[in-house]
């Protein structure tokens, strides 16, 4: 745990809104439009940390209380999220449970803060979120596996820095399989398109963005910029995959990690761009179909891993 | 020392006896508590000696009658199971005074056969040869029978009574088949002389067959579990805490004690517990979602949890079979960890339930709603419960489960495929019925607790006295504390794991792994609850972070929208019971809404049980056809009785002097 490996989170923290603006860019762009400015989040943040709050007769201490749970969580989460091959400043065999325990700390805390409302809208964004996350944890889990299986390391700073873009000379297929099924995941965890729509906050949203309806000023903002803190962190997941690159400084390590990164984003912005949303019912047979991908990612892995 | 047990189990005996004639509730309560509260402190001390010493208890007395050897023994397995026992126990008997409003005219007997079930527990712990351990094992059926029968008046309770009884029974038939065959081959029904007898390879398997099955019936294995979502509703509150915080786990103390007599066990065996551990896993608490009854719904997440605790098992025998220590050791660990743990969410929740059923007089979830505003310690206690069932950080949940995750993982290294299928099971399925376990809870707690009370009866809610409110405030402190202590847990498994792994978990190097990795996560849950403060602290302390208005929640246009307009507990579990429709074979009725301008319209629906429905409802009611001209026998009277007696000693001896020589 070397003093240098926390600037990793720190830069995380300070950059994770500004995925969200590329991402929202890319979008402007697709549709022709001029789009918000890259650092629009950042000016919402603020503006909403100065405000006041109103909240619902309903409500009760949890809605108060979730929004540090929340944030609090995806931030010890981003501590054990390495760079590519640059380890996290926190790092342990079996940390990658840890992580997402963490995320599912804090979507209780999400839909728990959804309930204390007793609005039916959030109610059920908040049913539709269990459900998509509990489908969407078991292809997050069987990736990992892989992913130890490869290395024969336990845990996530040791994966990733054995894990490298020199491993998909060998292993493209299972490692793109896995990229898949992580990519569907990241869609699904974010509520993004196809799975949700994270434009509007009615009727084209039917998950995240109607669970935080009731939030306003300062507890917005610690949601938002924890949701784009999730982002970030499964972006990095993805990026993981593919750094670190052989023979390179750890400094530009760190420079293709964050490009990484806004390349994720932009998928994402080209994947909300060219589909449209998906029936709710299908969104199911999806998450299961990347679970099935990750189980056969493991599959050629045993293979590979046994001839 | 072993008196000392022996003489605690007595007190909480003695404490029941004097009891059971006081008329007065007051007194008999009396008599009862300080009866259990002498027997626990006594008996906690030799069993925290067996739990950490080097040797284990044991005492001996005989009898002239063959067989009938009171052989007591009690070593690091045994202790560990006494844990739940110890805790459990005294804390649900207080819990039980103030929610036994209406104790009846005896209120004594309740009281006695409370008693009497924590001290068979304890005795079934300690019995070293087969017939004491039968015969205890019938005395806690029957004493959690009329626990469960305590509102005998109402119909619905005497039916799941009965249940309880049938299947009790039809367990413990096998479990003396079970030991008949074993004590057969040992020709001796102790303890130490059976598991020091070799036994064949099909007779080990017939053998396995009958104790997971005889075991399973009390632990509750789909598809044996059919009595738990009977009986738990049907009991009182804090009965249903201990029968199933506690008393199912006897099923599986029996379970891992079958297998250290059955030696050596094969890889087979382990494959068939982590099997029965996804579909209990699975199946209980895709169960639980179905429910509208917040007592069944807990029942069923016993189901559930009983399944996390056979994956664990499977793992740990797995390990053995194998030889490979780390799963043994992480694989046995997170089971009995996890036994240890499920005991104390589990009777918070139910006395959590229970607290809820006195104020408002309702189980059902669709007619409670913004409980927690009425009763404040119920909703986070209940809170508290529920982040730990869901497996959720910073509270002991988890830490049980990363000890099995961590099986998995680290099953890795060895060169053949079973490990990593193993782990594919391990991970696949736990992080399945966490996501599961997570979206029910959010239901229970969030349907119960919060937003506005869907009907009058809600209204009525309030926090019970400090009897009832102290017990829940403990365990809950107990959900936090194992969970920021974290790596002491391995202090509190690790003899039983020895007794269950042998001497090569001694010298390997996964506890050691464990305790870095575990150590880590106690720090960094610690980091969460601090950081979570701060960060309220951070958020109250902004330019106008104080500044609140209050006004009806934004509803998107409607700006009063009533409590009826609630997502209810139904339509919040709606979609993902929607997905395993085939499974649950949920039956709705009602007259659908029509036309423009509807008159009336109702809905209703309900999930039975699978097992029930479509197992032993026909089986049974095969069976009755069957056996049903042997009625004739059962004419009730004594005369006729005595001569079937007579006649049965005398065939035997014409079968022994004639025939079998």
């Amino acid at each position: 745990m070397s003093a240098l490996s926390w600037i990793f989170p720190l830069c995380g923290w300070l950059l994770a809104p500004l995925m969200v603006g590329v991402i929202n860019r890319v979008k402007a762009i697709m549709a022709g439009r001029r789009g918000p400015s890259l650092f629009q989040l950042y000016r919402d943040l603020f503006k909403l940390l100065r405000k006041g709050s109103v909240y619902s007769e309903t409500s009760t201490l949890i809605l108060r209380l979730a929004p540090a749970v929340i944030l609090v969580c995806v931030v010890l989460a981003t501590l054990i999220l390495p760079w590519g091959g640059l380890p996290a400043p926190v790092s342990f065999a079996g940390d990658f449970i840890l992580l997402v325990y963490l995320l599912a700390l804090s979507r209780f805390a999400t839909v728990l803060a959804a309930l204390d409302t007793g609005s039916a809208f959030e109610g059920m964004g908040a049913s539709r979120e269990v459900l998509f996350s509990a489908l969407a944890e078991p292809a997050l889990m069987l990736g990992f596996l892989v992913l130890i299986l490869h290395t024969g390391s336990q845990g996530l700073s040791d994966i990733s820095s054995g894990i490298g873009l020199a491993d998909w000379q060998n292993s493209a297929p299972a490692l793109s399989m896995v990229a898949l099924a992580w990519f569907f995941v990241l869609l699904t965890e974010n509520c993004r398109i196809p799975v949700d729509d994270p434009t509007t906050h009615l009727e084209l949203t039917m998950i995240h963005e109607v669970m935080i309806l009731d939030y306003s000023g300062p507890d917005l903002a610690f949601v938002e910029y924890a949701s784009a803190l999730k982002l970030w962190i499964f972006g990095g997941l993805l990026v993981n995959l593919f750094l670190p690159l052989p023979f390179a400084k750890p400094c530009l390590q760190a420079g293709v990690f964050i490009l990484g990164i806004f390349l994720v984003a932009v998928l994402v912005g080209l994947t909300e761009s060219v589909m449209a949303r998906l029936k709710l019912l299908n969104v199911p047979k999806v998450l299961a179909g990347s679970a099935a991908l990750s189980l056969i990612a493991l599959m050629l892995k045993l293979v590979e891993y046994y001839q | 020392m072993m008196q000392l047990y022996l003489a605690g189990v007595m007190a909480i005996v003695l404490g029941g006896l004097i009891a059971l004639p006081l008329r007065n509730g007051r007194l008999s309560f009396a008599a009862a508590c300080a009866g259990m509260l002498v027997g626990a402190v006594l008996t906690a001390i030799p069993a925290v000696r067996a739990l950490w010493g080097v040797f284990p208890l044991s005492a001996d007395y005989h009898w002239f009658l063959p067989g009938a050897a009171f052989s007591y023994r009690l070593d690091s397995l045994s202790a560990f199971f006494c844990l739940p026992v110890l805790l459990i126990s005294p804390l649900a008997l207080i819990y039980g005074r103030s929610y036994l409003r209406s104790p009846g005219r005896r209120p004594g007997v309740h009281w006695f056969f409370y008693n009497l079930l924590a001290a068979s527990m304890l005795l079934l712990l300690a019995a070293n040869s087969a017939l004491l351990f039968l015969i205890v094992w019938e005395v806690m059926a029957l004493a959690s029978f009329f626990l469960v029968m305590h509102d005998h008046t109402d119909a619905e309770v005497r039916k799941a009574g009965w249940t309880y009884l049938i299947a009790t029974h039809v367990g413990t038939v096998a479990l003396l088949a079970f030991f008949a065959i074993l004590g057969g081959s040992a020709g001796s029904l102790d303890f130490g002389r059976i598991a020091a007898t070799q036994h064949g390879g099909k007779s080990v398997a017939l053998l396995f067959w009958l104790a997971l099955f005889g075991f399973g019936v009390k632990a509750g294995f789909i598809p044996l579990h059919i009595w738990l979502p009977e009986a738990h509703p049907a009991a009182p509150s804090h009965v249903s805490a201990l029968m199933s915080g506690v008393m199912i786990k006897t099923g599986i103390y029996g379970l891992l004690r079958a297998l250290l007599l059955l030696g050596q066990p094969s890889a087979w065996m382990g494959w068939v517990l982590v099997i029965v551990g996804i579909v209990s896993g699975v199946g209980g608490v895709l169960f639980a979602l179905a429910q509208h009854d917040l007592k069944r719904l807990l029942a069923y997440h016993s189901v559930e949890n009983i399944g996390i605790i056979a994956l664990g098992l499977g793992t740990g025998v797995l390990g053995l079979a194998w030889q490979i220590p780390a799963l043994a050791i992480l694989g046995f660990g997170g089971g009995l960890l996890h036994v240890l743990n499920h005991a104390i969410f589990k009777s918070l929740l139910f006395m959590g339930a229970g607290s809820v059923i006195h104020s408002c007089g309702t189980s059902n979830l669709e007619l409670l709603g913004g409980v927690i505003k009425r009763a404040r310690w119920t909703g986070i206690t209940f809170l508290i419960g529920s982040a730990a069932i869901s497996a959720l950080p910073p509270f002991n949940g988890f830490i049980s489960e990363f000890y099995i995750y961590f099986a998995g993982v680290r099953g890795l290294g060895a060169a053949t495929p079973g490990p990593v299928i193993l782990a594919v099971c391990l991970l696949a399925s736990l992080a399945l019925i966490g996501g599961l376990a997570l979206a029910c809870f959010a239901k229970a707690f969030g349907i119960v607790f919060l937003g506005e009370p869907r009907s009058e009866l809600a209204h009525k809610a309030h926090d019970p006295g400090w009897m009832m409110r102290l017990p829940m405030l403990l365990l809950s402190l107990l959900c936090l504390l194992i969970g920021l202590l974290a790596p002491l847990t391995l202090y509190l498994v690790f003899p039983p794991v020895i007794a269950m792994a042998g001497l090569p978990a001694i010298f390997d190097s996964t506890p050691f792994q464990l305790t870095q990795s575990l150590s880590i996560i106690a720090f960094l849950l610690a980091l969460l609850l601090g950081s979570a403060a701060w960060f309220h602290l951070i958020r109250r302390s902004l330019p106008r972070g104080r500044q609140e208005s209050r006004t009806g929640t934004w509803d998107c246009g409607y700006l009063k929208p009533s409590a009826r307009m609630q997502y209810t507990a139904s339509s919040f579990a709606a979609p993902i019971t929607g997905l395993f429709q085939r499974l649950l074979c949920i039956r709705k009725r009602g007259k659908p809404v029509e036309g423009y301008f509807p008159a009336s319209a109702s809905f209703h629906s309900d999930t039975p049980d699978a097992a029930k429905e479509g197992l032993f409802a026909p089986l049974f009611r095969l069976a009755e056809r069957l056996i049903a001209p042997l009625r004739k026998l059962q004419h009730g009277n004594l005369n006729g009785y005595l001569l079937y007696i007579a006649v049965t000693l005398i065939a035997l001896l014409v079968w022994k002097t004639v025939v079998a020589r």
